[in-house]
């Protein structure tokens, strides 16, 4: 079935969305990340290590996947303009994972910092693709900002506490022209699956992969649960019953 | 001239450029970004791009991450 994601006029034919931090080496990365069948990757912009042996830009780059940076670490909008501008002149891309975090011990978004640098970066001709609150309205403000995609948390980076609030999810899906991608908090395969049966349109994870004992099987388990949900969404789920409902027709004797 | 790459206080020549400074950190420039005092300097640039004293260079490259 055809049934590409697309973000910014741009055609993916995965729907998982895959980070990178967490990996124990470029090698594990690397079989997690042809595991998972991901066609976007994020990557974090940090001091250049002279020590540093391989890449993991040379990583993506050997897979032809699309490298998106992200402004990981980042407090203040300032902070992450920057970030975003050093990232596009590294990386030759204008897309951008837009995360402002508000403190260390919560890693969630600073609603006010983010719009701010969303309205900036849109402006300075970037594709932005912000991490927020699953909160309905700031996602329509950053839609109205002119951010290519929405990605609310299911619950907090690096937690696996998987879709929190499945609700505010559903909310933000029903409202959005834009594409939903859920990210964070994702911790097994049927987490992914609920995001997209709740109808987002890709999942963004990289712990749940990253950190499992064994990263190339999750990350198969992740691509299939992924699709499972995708397809579970467009078939349209059966009512919820109090009752049963026989499957059979009763015998007519 | 001192000059202050990602951090730490580091010995240029005067009338060193951004080029030169991200070679004392970086023997690639593939995958790098450079900012002279939070702004950022086009690849282009780096050559003619001259800094002072005192000034604060940042040399970027992409890691694992989010």
């Amino acid at each position: 079935m055809d049934d590409p994601l697309v973000i910014a006029g741009q055609k993916f034919t995965s729907r998982l969305i895959m980070g990178t931090g967490g990996a124990p080496s470029l090698e594990v990365l690397g079989q997690a990340l042809d595991a998972s069948g991901t066609e976007l990757t994020t990557v974090a912009m940090r001091r250049v290590d002279p020590a540093a042996r391989g890449s993991v830009f040379e990583v993506l780059r050997a897979r032809g996947i699309r490298p998106l940076p992200n402004t990981a670490g980042c407090h203040t909008a300032g902070e992450a303009v920057l970030t975003a501008k050093m990232a596009r002149e590294a990386l030759g891309t204008d897309w951008v994972k837009l995360e402002v975090i508000a403190d260390e011990r919560t890693l969630l978004p600073d609603p006010i910092e983010l719009l701010d640098a969303a309205e900036l970066l849109v402006a300075d001709g970037f594709t932005v693709l912000p991490y927020t609150n699953d909160d309905p309205i700031l996602a329509r403000r950053l839609e109205q900002a002119g951010c290519a995609a929405v990605m609310p948390l299911g619950a907090p980076i690096g937690s696996g506490l998987g879709v929190r609030n499945p609700h505010n999810i559903e909310l933000i899906v029903g409202a959005a022209a834009v594409p939903v991608v859920l990210d964070a908090g994702i911790g097994t395969a049927s987490d992914a699956a609920v995001a997209m049966e709740l109808g987002c349109d890709a999942v963004l994870l990289a712990t749940a992969v990253t950190r499992a004992q064994r990263p190339d099987l999750m990350a198969a388990a992740m691509r299939d649960a992924v699709r499972a949900g995708r397809l579970a969404y467009l078939a349209g789920r059966v009512p919820r019953r109090r009752y049963a409902q026989a499957s059979t027709a009763p015998p007519s004797h | 001239m001192n000059v202050i790459i990602n951090g730490r206080v580091r010995q240029l020549a005067h009338g060193a450029t951004v080029a030169q400074a991200v070679m004392a950190v970086t023997t690639t420039t593939c995958g790098v970004a450079a900012a002279l005092n939070d702004e950022v300097v086009s690849r282009a640039a780096w050559d003619a791009t001259r800094i002072a004293e005192g000034d604060r260079v940042e040399v970027l490259t992409a890691v694992q991450g989010g």
